[in-house]
């Protein structure tokens, strides 16, 4: 007897839990070859206020963490990934890539999570400074994260555009709530698993699937949310983002889409998603000396 | 003769048994006794409150009304009269840079921050409240329960929110808990009661509708379900059971008691759910701060954070009201 191969249910991802859009709408998804894949989950404005909800009640004790305890934790993803990774090749197949391609885009983002892992316990020393003032103060600067922010992941790199965007923010402390490309959308989903099952605490990433030309307004917009970072938008959608940005003042950061560069990778990915704190520390001042420590 | 003599022992018997039997057992027995509830019927009632949609208009004049039924509250040990200023502040300019909003009902402090209170409302319509009877827990002797509410009524209190004994209504003096609501209902004068049942100490709702009947009788002007310190607080489930017994009281009587559930209630959607029982159960003449209000504190943020979003299409951050 031929066996019923057990179809997987491809959900929202918020607050750590997978519920389904709370609109009830889902869309299809199809294959290269015209074939149905999976009925995706159509993302309302009321899952992404929730997900943002999620999302900054997790940002006290995510910021909080030690930053040695979130590199082990963001490495932990690393390996999840990497037990997962024929899973993954398997999807990105399914969404039209050729195998080789996909293995090259699955081997690349858990190489660029261990990256990120690396450096959440060095970029404060690489980017804070004391600073000469000309007067007895002790001053120095330091980095914060922003809060929650807002990620559009690129629509053609499901994968390593999608890590390449969440890692830097959450390495560095943040919340985030991802709007994942609608066209391949699969690996988004199969990432939270991996998520969900690696110590990061729920609500730290949000995942929503769906239309951004539905979500997106909703996400610029809402004054809970700090910053937004994205990759491949239209220059329509930027000039509403950066307006709806306006009313809290968000940071807003379109990045370049090819995620294969060198240059797509760096420090400058998480200090973009931090805002520096500077301290005047009053100091004596000693046998005549001024402050430069 | 011999007839005199069973008249007389007659009229021995008869009060003996009127004294044991006291007020409050002659006035439930008035009444037609207390009623049993059914535990799982007030779950499906609850249920359905929750399931109505409201939206659009109604939607933005039952916030402005729930905004407006708020008993805007502190009661902790840290209270100073710092803190209770600003919330007299907040109660009386809710949101200023968004004109046309109501204040809240009323401020609700201690009895020692009510002349604060007082000073800081003045030229306005906001109420003070002061919880007395030794809240939260009202252990303390009867003349101190009676000074601690006159204490408040002479600073200035409007409102004066008691708790019942509950250890003696455990144990099953019920006319302790009766005499003791009566005696504070005198000390309060003018101001208008409300008798505090702390039913999450009461454990049934057989015991949540019995000690709402005899606050009722007792004088109650309002019953409340909580302090606030202690969980469960107020609960749909909880409430519906009171607002049963103000609705058998004023059906036999033609006399309307106040509501108000205190504790827990702190997003929008959940106090509409409310005020949708109350206008189901009791009716309109109910949706008005003179017989209903909410005791919270973070409510009031919420409620304006939905009023702004339904306003201008825009979620709203707490980063951008009070902190209270």
């Amino acid at each position: 007897m031929k066996r019923v191969e057990v179809q997987k249910t491809y959900k929202l991802y918020i607050g750590g839990k997978f519920p389904r859009t709370e609109s009830g709408r889902y869309y299809k998804l199809i294959d290269n070859n015209g074939e149905m894949v999976a009925n995706m989950c159509l993302g309302s404005r009321k899952d992404v206020r929730n997900a943002v909800v999620a999302s900054r009640k997790a940002f006290g004790s995510w910021s909080g963490k030690t930053a040695f305890n979130r590199a082990q934790i963001l490495y932990r993803i690393a390996e999840m990934m990497e037990g997962r990774s024929e899973q993954f090749i398997e999807e990105l197949v399914l969404q039209g890539f050729q195998k080789s391609r996909a293995r090259e885009e699955v081997r690349e983002s858990i190489e660029r999570v261990v990256y990120y892992a690396g450096w959440c316990d060095k970029y404060i020393q690489v980017l804070g400074s004391v600073n000469p003032v000309s007067s007895s103060h002790f001053n120095f600067s330091v980095h914060e994260p922003m809060g929650v922010v807002g990620i559009v992941s690129s629509e053609n790199s499901p994968l390593l555009g999608l890590v390449s965007l969440i890692m830097p923010a959450i390495a560095g402390g943040n919340t985030c709530v991802v709007l994942t490309s609608e066209k391949l959308p699969l690996s988004s989903i199969t990432l939270a698993e991996v998520i969900n099952s690696s110590d990061v605490p729920g609500g730290v990433v949000n995942i929503i699937t769906g239309k951004k030309t539905e979500t997106l307004p909703a996400l610029s917009s809402h004054m809970d949310v700090n910053a937004i970072s994205s990759s491949q938008l239209s220059t329509d959608q930027k000039t509403e983002l950066e307006k709806n940005a306006v009313s809290n003042l968000k940071r807003t950061f379109f990045y370049a889409d090819d995620w294969h560069a060198s240059a797509a990778q760096g420090i400058y990915y998480i200090a973009d998603l931090q805002e520096v704190k500077t301290t005047w520390h009053p100091i004596e001042n000693i046998g005549g000396a001024s402050s430069s420590y | 003769m011999f007839l005199f003599f069973i008249y007389s022992l007659y009229l021995t018997i008869h009060n003996y048994f009127m004294t044991v039997m006291g007020m409050l057992e002659k006035k439930l027995s008035e009444l037609g006794g207390v009623p049993t509830v059914d535990k799982v019927g007030v779950e499906e009632r609850v249920a359905r409150f929750k399931s109505r949609s409201i939206k659009k208009e109604s939607k933005m004049q039952g916030l402005k009304m729930a905004l407006n039924m708020i008993d805007l509250t502190t009661l902790e040990g840290k209270d100073s009269p710092g803190k209770v200023r600003q919330m007299c502040y907040k109660a009386a300019h809710v949101h200023d840079q968004f004109p046309g909003l109501p204040t809240v009902a009323a401020v609700c402090v201690y009895p020692s921050m009510v002349h604060v209170a007082k000073k800081a409302l003045k030229n306005t319509n906001v109420g003070i409240a002061s919880v007395s009877t030794a809240f939260p827990s009202g252990q303390a002797p009867q003349d101190v329960k009676i000074r601690d509410t006159k204490f408040a009524v002479d600073e200035g209190a409007t409102e004066i929110d008691m708790v019942i004994s509950r250890g003696k209504f455990l144990q099953g003096e019920h006319n302790f808990v009766y005499d003791e609501i009566a005696s504070i209902k005198e000390a309060c004068g003018k101001a208008r009661l409300k008798v505090i049942l702390e039913t999450g100490e009461l454990s049934t709702l057989d015991n949540v509708r019995l000690a709402s009947d005899i606050a009722i009788l007792a004088g109650a002007d309002f019953i409340k379900t909580s302090t606030g310190k202690i969980q469960p607080a107020a609960t749909m489930q909880v409430t519906y059971t009171m607002l049963m017994a103000i609705k058998d009281y004023y059906d036999k009587t033609g006399i309307m008691i106040g509501m108000k559930p205190a504790g827990g209630i702190s997003n929008s959607k959940l106090a509409l759910h409310y005020l949708i029982m109350v206008k189901e159960v009791l009716g309109e003449e109910w949706l008005t701060n003179q017989w209903f209000r909410f005791g919270a504190s973070s409510l009031a943020n919420d409620l304006l954070m939905q009023i702004l979003k339904t306003e201008t299409g825009i979620y709203q951050s707490p980063d951008y009201f009070t902190i209270d």
